[in-house]
């Protein structure tokens, strides 16, 4: 099947080469920073997190929520979904590949990453995290790639791929849970240190991952003669909206018991995302425009008429899409490590070296995505032929 | 290292985790971990012990702050620095510290009150790792790296540490610091009995396990003009112990369960 990806017109290998191209700029700059280290970040002592590790939790949420597809599809017996079922799954093998790839940009000693496993600590969260994500794409790809391939020879997808369907399902739910458990399980850092974390990681992930499928989807249709289907964006958009309000939900729960116990530890990292500490506010423009963008995709959604016209459909999961991604890939990281454990506020933002690290990363998704989709739709083309 | 570096490459050879293209980083960065390893390979995790080694059950440390001024922070800062190799970094945002002196309210965010005694408005506080008996340091480091010996001292590997500062996330006291870029370059009087880092490493006070080793008192604690007291926790008989007995002591954050070693009389 593989062979699809290297047959594609003019704009295909276009759209290949400029990815290429991204890469490598960005690939330069990752060599800039091997050398010098990673000090050419914007990461300082007290932010010692930064844009790397928000994409790698943003992404963990993109690969999970492939499950939205699985569960409706596998276990409801939702056949509309079987047509865009490989393209959730696709698109989560594309993610938790970035995955990985930020978390080695964010190493300092990246060629020692395989200590991790030839010293397991089972007490450290971030081994767990790399178990589970190595699982996860590892089930992507079996399961992706097979039920591709017996779909193209019009045969069922054998029976033993099945345990492996089913156990995809919680396996997605614990890769943005045990991501969430790096974060909320560390005594001093009040901004995290609550239990919603892991359900919010979640709901955003269901509202952002499906979002982006659906612009996917319009994407697809246009550019290939492979049609994923009204009723199945429809029913993506639902997912959207529910999961974007279960998300603002969960952050008002914080916001209450952050304002109503006015605890400093808890109340100040929230005080600095929207409204500044001692007179920085970096993040503050930042904030409120993820959440008006959140809200506005919710108000969109909601109103039928306007989810049902495509056009206003692919504003509204742009708006979500980007609000969560500005939350959970600036705010959330960053917002948690100001002001730092002896209260002084010391700022973070991203710099140029480390934007275009990160650009690169997701080209080589984009590239893994368009090579994988090319298959997908290639095998759906000659199908219909 | 080299030894590290061949287990690596069988291991990423036999890898079905998708990491693979590990390999190629490997091959990229190669020189760079030989260059960066081969200045370090003094760097022991654990010290060989001395016959007239210090031992105990558990170290702890007393500061107190009422022997304190700027002068003899400024000497234990140095001391310890200095005798660490802990370069000296224009540029703040790359800062690497062992031992520093705050204000009160940095020290004890959470015990900041508005009427502060006005002896501690200005009082220097020096903070230092806690070498915590329940540290989450340790708990969060994925590769042992960061390890609590039977004494209780937190003790790093430079040369195990994959630089993912995780450690830095899980310490509520900002103890740790990072080496955003090679230290070497920044380090002015070379202190050869102990190694440098590596840049991509994480470091912090070790309560001067090296010296404890050949029978010494740790180096701030010498500079400090009686206003450190260093010894065992367990000890009943021990000086710190009789200390903490007769004065009224306080430790940071010590609600979080940490349960520091370091104490600050008041
Ligand atoms: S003070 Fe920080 S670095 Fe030191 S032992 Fe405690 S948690 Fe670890
Ligand atoms: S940075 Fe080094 S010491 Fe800290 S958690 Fe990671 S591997 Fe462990
Ligand atoms: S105990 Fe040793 S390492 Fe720690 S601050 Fe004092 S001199 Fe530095």
């Amino acid at each position: 099947m593989l062979e699809k990806a290297l047959k594609g017109s003019k704009a295909y290998w276009l759209w290949l080469f400029a990815l290429l191209v991204i890469i490598g700029v960005g690939f330069g700059f990752y060599l800039k920073q091997l050398d010098f280290g990673l000090g050419i970040t914007g990461m300082n002592r007290d932010v010692t997190w930064g844009f790397y590790i928000a994409q790698f939790t943003f992404l963990v949420g993109v690969a999970a929520s492939a499950v939205m597809l699985v569960i409706p599809y596998y276990l409801h017996n939702y056949k509309a979904f079987g047509k865009i079922t490989i393209m959730g799954e696709f698109l989560a093998i594309a993610a938790v590949i970035m995955c990985i790839l930020f978390i080695i940009a964010d190493l300092g000693q990246p060629m020692r990453l395989l200590n991790v496993l030839l010293y397991p600590t089972p007490h450290s969260m971030l081994f767990w995290d790399m178990i589970v994500l190595s699982g996860y794409l590892l089930i992507n790809l079996v399961v992706g790639w097979n039920v591709l391939d017996a779909e193209r020879n019009s045969v069922p997808p054998a029976k033993w791929l099945k345990p492996l369907i089913y156990l995809s399902v919680p396996w997605a739910v614990s890769i943005h849970t045990v991501t969430a458990f790096l974060y909320c399980g560390l005594p001093g850092r009040g901004f995290w240190l609550t239990a919603v974390l892991a359900p919010r990681f979640l709901a955003s992930a269901f509202a952002a991952g499906p979002a982006f499928l659906i612009l996917l989807c319009l994407l697809v249709r246009r550019v290939t003669n492979f049609d994923p289907g009204r009723e199945q964006i429809q029913t993506l958009s639902k997912v959207v909206v529910y999961g974007s309000i279960a998300n603002m939900f969960f952050f008002l729960c914080e916001v209450f018991v952050a304002m109503y116990s006015q605890i400093p530890e808890h109340l100040d990292h929230l005080k600095y995302l929207f409204f500044g500490l001692h007179g920085h506010g970096t993040l503050v423009p930042w904030m409120w425009t993820a959440m008006a963008l959140i809200v506005a995709g919710i108000v969109l959604l909601l109103i039928p008429s306007a989810r049902k016209n495509e056009a206003v459909l692919a504003v509204a999961c742009a708006f979500t899409f980007i609000g969560i991604w500005i939350d959970k890939g600036m705010g959330m990281v960053a917002g948690g490590f100001v002001p730092n454990p002896l209260h002084e506020v010391n700022e973070y933002f991203p710099t140029f070296p480390e934007v275009m690290i990160a650009v690169a990363v997701y080209g080589t998704g984009f590239l893994i995505l368009t090579m994988l989709y090319k298959v997908f739709v290639g095998v759906k083309e000659e199908l219909a032929a | 290292m080299e030894n590290n570096r061949r287990s690596f490459l069988k291991f990423a050879g036999v890898s079905v985790l998708g990491l693979g293209s590990l390999s190629l980083l490997d091959g990229l960065t190669s020189d760079d971990v030989i260059a960066a390893s081969g200045q370090t390979s003094a760097a022991e995790a654990t010290y060989k012990q001395a016959a007239n080694a210090l031992t105990a059950q558990r170290w702890g440390m007393a500061i107190d702050t009422r022997k304190l001024n700027d002068r003899i922070c400024r000497n234990m800062e140095k001391a310890c620095h200095r005798l660490h190799n802990v370069p000296d970094l224009e540029n703040k945002k790359h800062e690497i510290k062992w031992i520093w002196d705050t204000e009160y309210k940095h020290a004890f965010p959470a015990k900041t009150d508005p009427f502060l005694a006005e002896r501690f408005e200005h009082l220097p506080i020096p903070v230092l790792c806690n070498h915590c008996a329940n540290p989450p340091c340790v708990q969060a480091c994925p590769t042992q790296a960061t390890f609590q010996r039977e004494d209780g001292i937190v003790l790093m590997d430079f040369h195990r540490c994959i630089g993912c500062r995780f450690c830095m996330a899980a310490c509520p006291y900002g103890s740790r610091s990072f080496n955003f870029r090679d230290p070497r370059e920044a380090i002015k009087n070379q202190n050869t009995e102990f190694p440098t880092r590596m840049k991509g490493v994480v470091e912090k006070c070790n309560f001067c396990a090296e010296r404890l080793a050949v029978g010494k008192q740790p180096a701030c604690v010498e500079a400090s003009k009686g206003a450190l007291i260093f010894g065992d926790l367990e000890d009943p008989q021990s000086e710190i112990r009789q200390v903490l007995k007769e004065n009224y002591a306080i430790r940071r954050k010590q609600n979080l369960g940490t349960n520091p070693s370091v104490y600050y009389l008041v």
